[in-house]
């Protein structure tokens, strides 16, 4: 017999509908039970006592462990399956760094506590700083920004203060075509205007473009190296050149480094600062987005202008540096509270003790292997832009679907149903319905052997021109294809009461 | 290598496949001069085991307030997580997952930031809040940021009462966007009257509740003399468990409220990574930034959740977005979210009164010490002590002997001398009643 259309819960087996827990609580029910508190001797309140109920739902515990399941079962993670999403490095994440950054000499530490009370975990930020710059190979590292986005804005920051210093206030910041959104919205927010520069026909900075916008006027150009189309900038060092020459500084966006690690060092390419994704290359996990981590690696002229804090090294030990007077330089001001993502910084300095250098490069190298093998098996049924090799993620563009009704979305709805996270999808800009993939290291020959007949097969039937099975995909998940115009204009952003007539 | 699948045999025959002799065919456009030739000057690889020592020695060099009575606050605290919480965010399912951009296959961590969304605005008593920002203090600048870009002004107003983290994070933001940033001075007391320097060009007036020094305010006298000015209140909250007892900010008026989530569901993690939480008014939506999940159906007609109204955000509108966020905090806030079931309405509310009889019986036994003057009238559970000594020295003593008493002021503004006798002082529901007891046994030999 068939499986049944429908069912009289809504079930369909170990897919289970899950209401939201407003749906469930009851009054008086609760999760936690708390020791009763002593009697005090009146409140210190000051008549700001809340008036009414805030509507809270009660549920107890086993039905919470059951809703959080349930609701962790409609979720696509690494840890499920292939996950080839480009500039996003969704590697394995190892449970070695949930189970040391959770030790109660790490976790449990207070922020505040005084500096002689924590010694090993001011050690901890010095490590994993320290392994940070020779991998870069660049002489300072900022350790405070709370993702790549804020990375990249204090890198900006550092280097808006070192012009200012020298008296040179410069009011444009190059950022190519095919960069992240963020560099432009990060440019914006230090108060930069952003000039966009175009790419050549071999998906890299035309230099003679670049030359052209190259000014008394520009602070700095934001460079991906690797770039967003997967490729290396083989005119690197004679930008960052044409860079100096100019006055300006050279950003680069660390988002793919997983690409070199190991291999090459940002350092010896003439870059001036460069944030890190500790959730793409260093492993930590990503969270369903975040908490991420985005250290900045400073050249010299910029390290002067890091924000506080930073870990020095003192007479009698570490020392963490809170207040500007208490070291040395300029620094810029404060841009998180506390420390950082310290938490991150022991994810990721655990992984990196686990790979070690040798590792690392090996890291790069089998990423960049898995990119080319997929490239390889791909080129004749996709449509690859640009000429290869590439670096540890592959481009492809939407030719080959030219004709057949199909689009770049259609076709990543389908590998849905094959059981693969798709790849990223219409971005970078610079192609026509971008598939941007990147396999990272952590995935084995037999995964990527699935994944390229998989997407032949898929290929081969949009061409044979089955347009509905493409547009009606995907039909085996919890969730068919939402209506995100619907969600854009009438937004349902809360749960409300019934009854709650509140118009949103 | 434990994490690298690829053997050998299977890179031979992929470059085989490929049809290039070795693996450097893949880097050669990188400059030659670049290309390192051997691994770089680090260790080498390492098992499990090695790296596991490694971390507990670090560990081990460190005080743990787990071992210790702890009473350290000033924006960051310590309670009981629930067992579950930590269980339930390390399911790889929401651990390893991505920022859910393909929602059918992401319904489990949109349904979570739905019912998150929806937790923040309830006990901020606002109408809508996003899926989270990266901690207190940054909220707080992105709360200032979208003050200034509703109603186009540049003037801004910190309270006082303002945690000093928060007050600088948003002063460099401020100073890079040329706003002009008006700081109080640290309101120790509890006095001040932040209002008076709001006028017809201020965007916003910051005001934290609790203040940093622990002293609760009735935001309504703030918000009418904001919006008679043009003027938006910005509420900040540092500890959220005030909210169960505490009169929310949105009851009182505030437009728009920036708070840090630590408090719920997280760890202290040495202060991070922890959640920001941001809600406002309705009619300013359009102008919050971060993510946002919004309810949707599906093709079969099926409730379902997005990430919507996306066209504020860098991805989509690049140098015109909101602002420049990608990350959020993604599992910070599913912890937040599944603390905060757990409780319910009834465990959120009793954990709060739990606090605070623990903080007032504190404070009570303090006061009775000689030379020890507790500075507040009203707090919800930490306070502000004047000592006769310094502060700093007292904490330090006071940590020699087994105990963390509290937090100096002047660690986190050293150049107010004003502030050397000043000794903030946190009790949660981790305090237990011998603890109290033992804290005041201690300062009472340190002094």
């Amino acid at each position: 017999m068939a499986a049944p259309e429908t069912t009289f819960t809504g079930n369909r087996g170990l897919q289970l509908e899950e209401p939201l827990i407003f749906d469930q609580g009851r009054p008086g029910r609760s999760g936690v039970d708390l020791p009763a508190a002593a009697a005090a001797a009146g409140d210190r309140l000051g008549g700001l006592e809340r008036q009414g109920a805030i509507g809270l739902p009660g549920l107890s515990e086993p039905q919470t462990v059951r809703h959080y399941l349930r609701l962790g079962q409609k979720n696509y993670g690494i840890d499920s399956g292939f996950f080839p999403l480009g500039s996003c490095t969704m590697k394995h994440n190892p449970r070695q760094g949930e189970k040391l950054a959770r030790l109660s000499g790490l976790a449990s530490l207070h922020p505040l506590q005084p500096q002689s009370t924590v010694q090993g975990a001011l050690e901890l930020i010095d490590s994993c700083a320290h392994w940070l710059k020779v991998l870069t190979g660049m002489p300072a590292i900022v350790m405070s920004p709370a993702a790549g986005a804020q990375g990249e804005l204090v890198g900006l920051m550092a280097i808006r203060s070192a012009l200012e210093a020298r008296g040179d206030a410069r009011r444009r910041v190059l950022v190519p075509e095919s960069a992240h959104g963020t560099n432009p919205a990060s440019a914006r927010a230090c108060g930069y205007a952003v000039e966009s520069v175009a790419a050549n026909g071999r998906g890299r900075i035309d230099m003679d473009v670049l030359k052209e916008k190259l000014g008394s006027d520009v602070a700095a150009i934001m460079l991906t190296n690797p770039n967003t189309c997967g490729l290396f900038e083989t005119d690197i060092i004679d930008i960052a050149q044409a860079v100096h020459d100019a006055g300006a500084f050279f950003y680069c966006d660390g988002a793919n480094f997983n690409a070199i690690v190991g291999r090459v060092r940002p350092g010896d390419l003439g870059i001036d600062c460069m944030h890190l994704n500790l959730h793409k290359t260093f492993s930590t996990p990503h969270g369903g987005g975040g908490p991420g981590s985005g250290p900045v690696a400073l050249a010299e002229s910029l390290a002067p202008f890091a924000p506080l804090p930073y870990v020095a090294h003192g007479a009698d030990g570490f020392l963490l540096v809170e207040h500007e007077g208490q070291g040395g330089g300029k620094p810029l001001g404060r841009v998180k509270g506390f420390h950082g993502q310290f938490g991150m910084f022991a994810r990721a300095l655990a992984y990196m003790m686990s790979m070690g250098s040798d590792g690392l490069r090996q890291v790069a190298e089998d990423a960049v292997l898995n990119a080319n093998y997929l490239l390889a098996g791909l080129k004749d049924s996709l449509s690859p832009p640009f000429e290869g090799p590439c670096m540890h993620e592959v481009l492809f563009d939407d030719r080959f679907l030219a004709g057949t009704g199909v689009t770049t979305l259609d076709f990543a709805k389908a590998m849905i149903d094959e059981g693969f996270h798709p790849m990223t999808i219409y971005f970078p800009l610079v192609v026509h319905g971008a598939m941007l993939m990147e396999p990272t290291e952590t995935e084995s020959k037999e995964t990527l052997d699935q994944f390229i007949d998989a997407l032949k097969g898929l290929a081969e039937r949009a061409r044979k021109g089955d347009v509905a099975y493409f547009q009606g995909a995907p039909r085996l998940t919890p969730r068919r294809r939402l209506d995100e115009t619907l969600a854009a204009r009438q937004p349902v952003l809360r749960w409300r009461p019934a009854g709650d007539k509140t118009v949103e | 290598m434990r994490y690298l699948p690829l053997t050998d045999d299977d890179r031979r025959r992929m470059l085989a496949a490929i049809g290039v002799e070795s693996v450097d065919d893949f880097f050669r456009d990188v400059p030659e001069s670049a290309r390192l030739k051997e691994p770089v000057d680090l260790p080498r690889h390492s098992s499990e085991m090695e790296v596991e020592r490694v971390f507990t020695r670090m560990a081990a060099k460190n005080l743990s307030p787990d071992t210790v009575p702890s009473f350290l606050g000033a924006g960051a605290y310590r309670h009981h997580v629930p067992a579950a919480v930590d269980h339930l965010i390390q399911r790889g399912e929401f651990l390893t997952a991505y920022t859910p951009y393909q929602p059918e296959i992401s319904q489990g961590t949109l349904q979570c930031m739905f019912e998150f969304q929806t937790q923040v605005a309830l006990i901020t008593g606002m109408d809508v809040a996003n899926a989270s920002m990266y901690d207190g203090a940054t909220a707080c600048s992105e709360a200032v940021m979208m003050a200034t870009r509703i109603n186009n002004r540049a003037k801004v107003v910190l309270s006082g009462g303002l945690h000093p983290h928060y007050r600088d994070v948003t002063a460099t933001m401020g100073r890079f966007l040329g706003l002009d940033i008006v700081a109080a001075a640290p309101d120790w007391q509890g006095k001040e009257n932040p209002a008076r320097l709001v006028d017809g060009e201020t965007a916003c007036l910051v005001v934290q509740n609790p203040g940093f020094f622990g002293h609760l305010r009735d935001l309504r006298p703030l918000a009418d003399a904001c919006h008679g000015k043009g003027a938006l209140l910005v509420a900040v909250v540092t500890e959220p468990l005030s909210l169960g007892i505490v009169e929310s900010p949105g009851a009182m008026g505030a437009d728009i409220v920036a708070g840090e989530g630590q408090s719920l569901g997280n760890a202290l993690n040495f202060g991070g990574p922890t959640v920001g939480l941001l809600a406002v008014r309705q009619k300013y939506l359009r102008q919050i930034p971060g993510r946002l999940v919004g309810q949707t159906v599906d093709t079969d007609g099926r409730r379902g959740y997005v990430l919507t109204l996306s066209t504020r955000e860098q991805h989509i509108r690049r140098e015109k977005a909101t602002s420049n966020i990608c990350t959020n905090s993604g599992l910070c806030a599913l912890a937040f979210s599944i603390h905060l079931t757990l409780l319910g309405e009834q465990g959120f509310v009793s954990l709060a009164r739990l606090n605070h009889a623990r903080a007032v019986t504190l404070a009570d036994k303090l006061a009775a010490l000689k030379g020890v003057e507790v500075i507040n009238e009203t707090f919800f559970n930490e306070f502000t002590l004047s000592l006769p000594k310094p502060a700093a020295a007292v904490a330090e003593a006071l940590a020699g002997m087994g105990v963390f008493g509290g937090v100096p002021a002047s660690r986190l503004d050293p150049e107010r001398s004003e502030l050397e006798p000043l000794l903030l002082v946190a009790a949660t529901e981790t305090a237990s009643p011998a603890d109290i007891d033992g804290y005041v046994g201690a300062l009472r030999q340190v002094l």
